[in-house]
């Protein structure tokens, strides 16, 4: 097993580096030149010289890359304009509200798909099934950033339960003050997990080890929640692996629109300062830990499964 | 035709078609249905709620907010129709390419499609567009640099599976030139399950093209675009929620639809016999 987590972890090596080109690439292909951007028309001759010096912009391209690929192994991301301070410095502030998000939204999307999932499986084409289906297709059209101010305006402003936004102080808090971001991710999730579970229950309701608890005697709902569910669940992990990056990528958008200091907002404002190294250096760490997450799911799901061999 | 008929035998595939040619006839007989202009104030009548006159209230500067929903539906179908089957053509041909071919050429695309599939969508699209400034043109050199993936994995997995079947297998027999085999026989089969993939694609990019807006990012001020219809109502969320209903409620519209001829769509597309 440890032989093979290190065989993926190697094979790993090209994919990194082909972000981290990606990532360079990015503001290669920018209108201009990247000190003229960041700093503006207002920018002398010698404050734009200064800039090209220390980013290195007056060397050969190929060594360029090599600096950036530098400052990612060496674990900085380049450093941010704005702030002064290393890419990786303010992540490591953010960080942590992107995670809180991140996994209040998977257990959400969990609570909610599991029993729907569930009905819909054992009523397959049934009236219920049809109609979970099409509930979840009307949530799936729901977009984010709307879905967002719809609940701040019912949830927030008219019933008074949950803050509008921003962090606070403590677990208690944060957690109250993340639900309603973590809900509206784990909504759009939800549906994505819904229709992968159902399809997996379904699929496990005719092998064979059902009917043999069937013929022993057990009752149906033992052998659901003892025999069906656990196998399913065990293949919508690794759904969930590839759709993290769909989870992460979301949590961009409700960051921003609840005030949560987390990477996406980082992303954002980064965005609008014209903070290109930061841009950059997130865009890459984004899809490390994109890379860094199907690896675990990969390997979570071969212990969990031992049929499943890593390759 | 044949396709067309099948369709509209699936409930939800003539649902999903009714719902858009509903949009459409809405959209060309808006100047009927509504004496307004999207763009005229009228500051007698601003923030006024739903009402005979005024079908979905008026904004903060007195327009129309039906006027200005019906033409966000011509500009936000037309923003994510390219950015939806622009990449789609390119992808599905890369697809056909790497699947055909196979070899180095094939390994170099998907690893290609490995590592751009690593970046979070949202991320690397707001990434690109920031980089480039917002407009309308980096909104679609965004939305094609990411999108095309998804059809190139697709039909590469589709040309794979149809080129052992025996018919093509009789093409090679029959020493067919290479693009006709690819062009007239692999690719109306492989193409299939990239259409009803572009199905739910368009209403994840419907929603995009809106958060791109939203974010300052995409369309500007003062086009009608749904996304920014929303950022300006924010300010007036409390007093006015129609301002910010209406337009979500246009784009979950949008949504249904498309999610509905993508189930129709599969029905009607699966082989027969």
């Amino acid at each position: 097993m440890i032989q093979v987590i290190f065989k993926r972890l190697l094979m790993l090596v090209p994919v990194l580096i082909g972000i981290t080109l990606i990532g360079f690439l990015l503001l290669q292909v920018m209108p201009g030149d990247a000190a003229e951007r960041a700093m503006g028309t207002r920018a002398s001759a010698e404050e734009l010289a200064d800039m090209r010096r220390l980013w290195g912009l007056d060397l050969p391209i190929w060594q360029q890359y090599l600096l950036f690929l530098r400052d990612c192994l060496t674990g900085s991301f380049g450093v941010s304009i704005f702030h002064k301070k290393a890419v990786i410095a303010l992540v490591g502030e953010r960080l942590p509200f992107t995670l809180a998000i991140v996994a209040l939204s998977t257990l959400i999307a969990l609570v909610i798909a599991l029993p729907f999932a569930s009905l819909a499986a054992m009523r397959r084409d049934r009236p219920a099934d049809h109609v979970i289906r099409q509930a979840f297709v009307v949530l799936i059209a729901m977009p984010p950033f709307w879905l967002s101010y719809v609940l701040i305006l019912w949830l927030s402003l008219t019933l008074g339960w949950f803050p509008t936004g921003g962090v606070g102080q403590g677990l208690a808090e944060n957690l109250h003050r993340l639900f309603l971001p973590s809900l509206v991710v784990g909504l759009s999730t939800a549906a994505l997990i819904q229709q992968t579970l159902r399809a997996a229950l379904i699929d496990t309701m005719k092998a064979d080890y059902v009917d043999t608890a069937r013929a022993k005697g057990l009752r149906r709902h033992e052998i659901f929640l003892r025999h069906i569910l656990p196998n399913s669940l065990i293949s919508t992990i690794s759904i969930i692996g590839v759709r993290v990056s769909w989870i992460i990528g979301g949590t961009v958008v409700v960051e921003k629109i609840f005030s949560v200091p987390g990477l996406g907002s980082l992303l954002i404002d980064a965005i609008v300062s014209r903070d290109l190294p930061v841009i950059r250096g997130l865009t890459v760490f984004f899809a490390i830990m994109v890379v860094i997450v199907n690896l675990i799911t990969d390997i979570l799901y071969a212990l969990a499964d031992p049929r499943v061999r890593l390759e | 035709m044949r396709i067309l008929k099948d369709l509209l035998r699936s409930p939800a595939g003539a649902l999903g078609l009714g719902m858009l040619a509903l949009t459409l006839l809405a959209t060309l007989l808006t100047p009927l249905l509504s004496p307004y202009d999207p763009f005229a104030l009228d500051f007698g009548n601003t923030l006024l709620p739903p009402s005979q006159a005024h079908w979905f209230g008026t904004d903060n500067f007195g327009r129309d907010i039906f006027t200005r929903v019906m033409a966000g539906a011509v500009y936000d179908l037309r923003l994510a129709l390219i950015c939806v089957f622009g990449p789609m053509a390119f992808g599905v041909m890369i697809g056909l390419i790497s699947g055909f071919f196979g070899g180095r050429i094939d390994a170099a695309l998907m690893r290609l499609t490995d590592i751009v599939w690593a970046f979070p969508f949202y991320v690397l699209v707001l990434a690109i567009v920031g980089v480039l400034g917002p407009s309308e043109a980096n909104l679609y050199i965004a939305f094609f640099i990411v999108n095309w993936i998804g059809y190139a994995r697709i039909v590469r997995g589709e040309t794979l599976l149809i080129g052992r079947l025996e018919f093509i297998e009789a093409t090679r027999v029959l020493r067919f030139g290479k693009a006709q085999i690819m062009l007239r026989h692999i690719l109306p089969n492989a193409v299939t399950p990239a259409l009803v993939y572009s199905m739910s694609d368009v209403v994840l990019t419907v929603q995009a093209v809106a958060a791109l807006s939203f974010f300052g990012l995409g369309v500007q001020p003062p086009a009608p675009e749904w996304g920014l219809l929303i950022v300006e109502s924010i300010d007036y969320m409390r007093e006015a929620p129609w301002m910010t209903i209406a337009p979500g409620l246009a784009i979950v519209w949008i949504g249904i639809a498309f999610s509905l001829l993508g189930e129709g769509l599969s029905v009607a597309l699966k082989p027969k016999g």
